[in-house]
């Protein structure tokens, strides 16, 4: 799974560009094909897929398989 | 804390206050259309670029960025302090944007001064629903928390319940054109809030600290940097992690798609008459509601994990068919075919000529009508047509060429289907109470009190904010990729939905801490 998640990170980044790439368009009137609504979502998923990214690392390192019981051990 | 005495005070402060913050963020895209007349009017880059800013920045980049801005305030100063300062920017923004004169009046500064207003909006719901739900897990007994947290849970459904039963009670008593008129009813709403929040205020100040953090703050056992702390500490920087993907991710999408979508599907895509497909959304939360504390107590009892995975579960499972029984109870052209097949009658209920044109050439007259049908299985639908006549004047044998593509909308329904409808939209409220009752309570329990508010804000408004908020905008993007397919739209929540549901299987515990206090 982590090693999934890994993978789907910049899977995730990539199909945004090119979501913004395709659908961004000057005689367009959705949503969609304004730059402003991809440039927010890009700027905003850029971190978030990193996170995803991160947490399939851990996943993956195993860090997952024993959560703390307790606050004192974060 | 084993006590429960004036448990219920805080409860109804905390929430009320929740409430109504949630009420000041829907008012404003409930009434988007007549906001976007009065302050971002077509044909004009600017305003719309600052309407577009409006909508995407608020949500999106100001909600978590409020989270962190106010859950660090919240665990430095402290919860009361920081949640009562959100409810002042909230309400205050919430009234100025009805105090606001229209485009027409002040020009550019009108729009200017709404997106301002709405950033502020965003900044305070990011800090919020943090400070209201650790104030009251912190106050509530281990084996009761999941159920106490569960009243925070109701209000962002009960504002929504609020916000649409203002604003059509208000419609409901004036005509559409002295509710859209500038100084018109859509202000309403907005000068509400000020009573609303004047009261919340006057019953927070009256609050106490938080025991907990008071304890901390005298030990001297607050922390110094929150957001080092909660982010940069690889050991909670997990748990946030774990938090968002593996619960608050998914719960944001079912949450969104059982209360947003499926209102906005109703009237747009379903094509329901604007009051009946309120309505139906109305009783669907009115019944659903309660099953948010049925839930946040059945949590106490075997867990949080597996209720939230279910409700995650059902939602990914059931969205297609419901949303295809939509679509199917009110797919009028096909009835309209139907019947022709079968010959069985229409009943028109009223007939009016909208307007008649005469078109391109002084012999052609377009007639555009509306008319309001009756079909046999008592579905009531208002069909707009233009028909063209043409060699009307000519004196040669007229041709009347009739509009192939009719628009079918308004439709109401008759009870039986309208109630048949209130329970399916009652089943995703129920998707929603599942995943979403117990979450206070599990956010919470995952993280230590001195960054609790900060580390349990940010993943849940990125949760709800941007992975919720952004189901219209990615169904619109799936629609125009895949145009075969009307529900295609949902492969966004649902897919969601489902990695969620499968990191929370696989990574999340079940085990309820029983001591928050450290």
């Amino acid at each position: 799974m982590g090693l999934v998640l890994m993978i789907a990170a910049p899977v995730i980044f990539y199909f945004l560009i090119n979501g913004a790439i395709k659908n961004i368009s000057a005689t367009g009137t959705k949503d969609i094909n304004k730059p402003i609504p991809w440039v927010v979502i890009i700027s905003i998923f850029t971190p978030i897929s990193v996170g995803l990214g991160i947490f399939g690392y851990y996943a993956f390192k195993g860090e997952y398989d024993q959560l703390p019981k307790s606050s004192e051990e974060i | 804390m084993s006590e429960t005495k004036g448990i219920g005070k805080i409860i109804f402060t905390s929430s009320l206050g929740t409430l109504i913050e949630w009420y000041d963020f829907y008012i404003f895209g409930m009434l988007a259309k007549t906001i976007s007349i009065q302050f971002f009017p077509e044909g004009n880059e600017t305003t719309a670029l600052l309407s577009t800013l409006a909508i995407f920045a608020a949500g999106f980049l100001v909600r978590p960025f409020g989270a962190l801005v106010f859950g660090r305030l919240g665990d430095l100063m402290g919860r009361k302090s920081t949640f009562l300062l959100t409810l002042v920017l909230m309400g205050g923004s919430t009234f100025l944007i009805g105090l606001i004169p229209s485009y027409a009046s002040i020009g550019i500064f009108a729009p200017l001064l709404v997106l301002l207003l709405r950033l502020i909006q965003g900044l305070a719901l990011g800090g919020e629903y943090g400070g209201a739900a650790t104030y009251v897990a912190e106050y509530a007994p281990a084996n009761r928390r999941g159920y106490f947290t569960s009243w925070i849970q109701t209000t962002a459904t009960l504002g929504l319940f609020v916000s649409l039963g203002v604003i059509m009670l208000v419609k409901s008593n004036m005509s559409d054109a002295a509710f859209n008129a500038e100084w018109g009813g859509w202000r309403y709403p907005f000068w509400m809030s000020i009573v609303l929040v004047g009261v919340s205020i006057y019953i927070r100040l009256k609050m106490a600290e938080s025991p907990l953090f008071s304890q901390l703050k005298k030990e001297g056992k607050t922390s110094t940097n929150p957001l080092k702390e909660s982010f940069g500490k690889r050991s909670n920087f997990k748990m946030v992690l774990l938090a968002l993907f593996g619960a608050v991710m998914g719960q944001g999408v079912i949450w969104y798609t059982g209360q947003f979508y499926a209102q906005s599907f109703l009237e747009n895509t379903a094509k329901l008459d604007f009051m009946q497909s309120r309505e139906i959304l109305l009783w669907g939360i009115a019944l659903g509601t309660p099953f948010f504390l049925v839930f946040g107590a059945l949590s106490d009892k075997i867990g949080r994990k597996w209720i939230m995975i279910l409700g995650m579960l059902l939602g990914a499972i059931c969205y297609r068919p419901i949303f295809s029984t939509f679509l199917k109870d009110t797919n009028i052209e096909q009835m309209t075919s139907d019947i022709h097949k079968t010959g069985s009658p229409f009943y028109v209920v009223s007939s009016t000529v909208v307007k008649a044109d005469t078109i391109s050439s002084a012999n052609s007259i377009a007639t555009t009508t509306k008319t309001c049908w009756m079909l046999p299985n008592n579905i009531q639908v208002v069909e707009n047509r233009t028909d063209t006549l043409t060699n009307y004047k000519m004196g040669l044998s007229a041709v009347l060429k009739k509009d192939s593509k009719p628009i079918f909308n308004g439709k109401i329904l008759p009870n039986d289907l309208k109630w048949k409808f209130v329970f399916l939209v009652w089943c995703m409220i129920i998707f929603v109470t599942m995943a979403y009752g117990p979450i206070a309570a599990f956010l919470v329990e995952l993280f230590p009190t001195k960054i609790r508010y900060t580390s349990m804000s940010l993943p849940y408004h990125i949760g709800n904010g941007v992975f919720g908020g952004l189901v219209p905008f990615i169904a619109t993007l799936l629609s125009v990729s895949f145009t075969n397919d009307p529900l295609v739209g949902l492969w966004y929540p649902i897919g969601i939905a489902l990695l969620s549901a499968i990191i929370g299987m696989l990574f999340l515990n079940n085990k309820i801490d029983t001591n928050v206090n450290d």
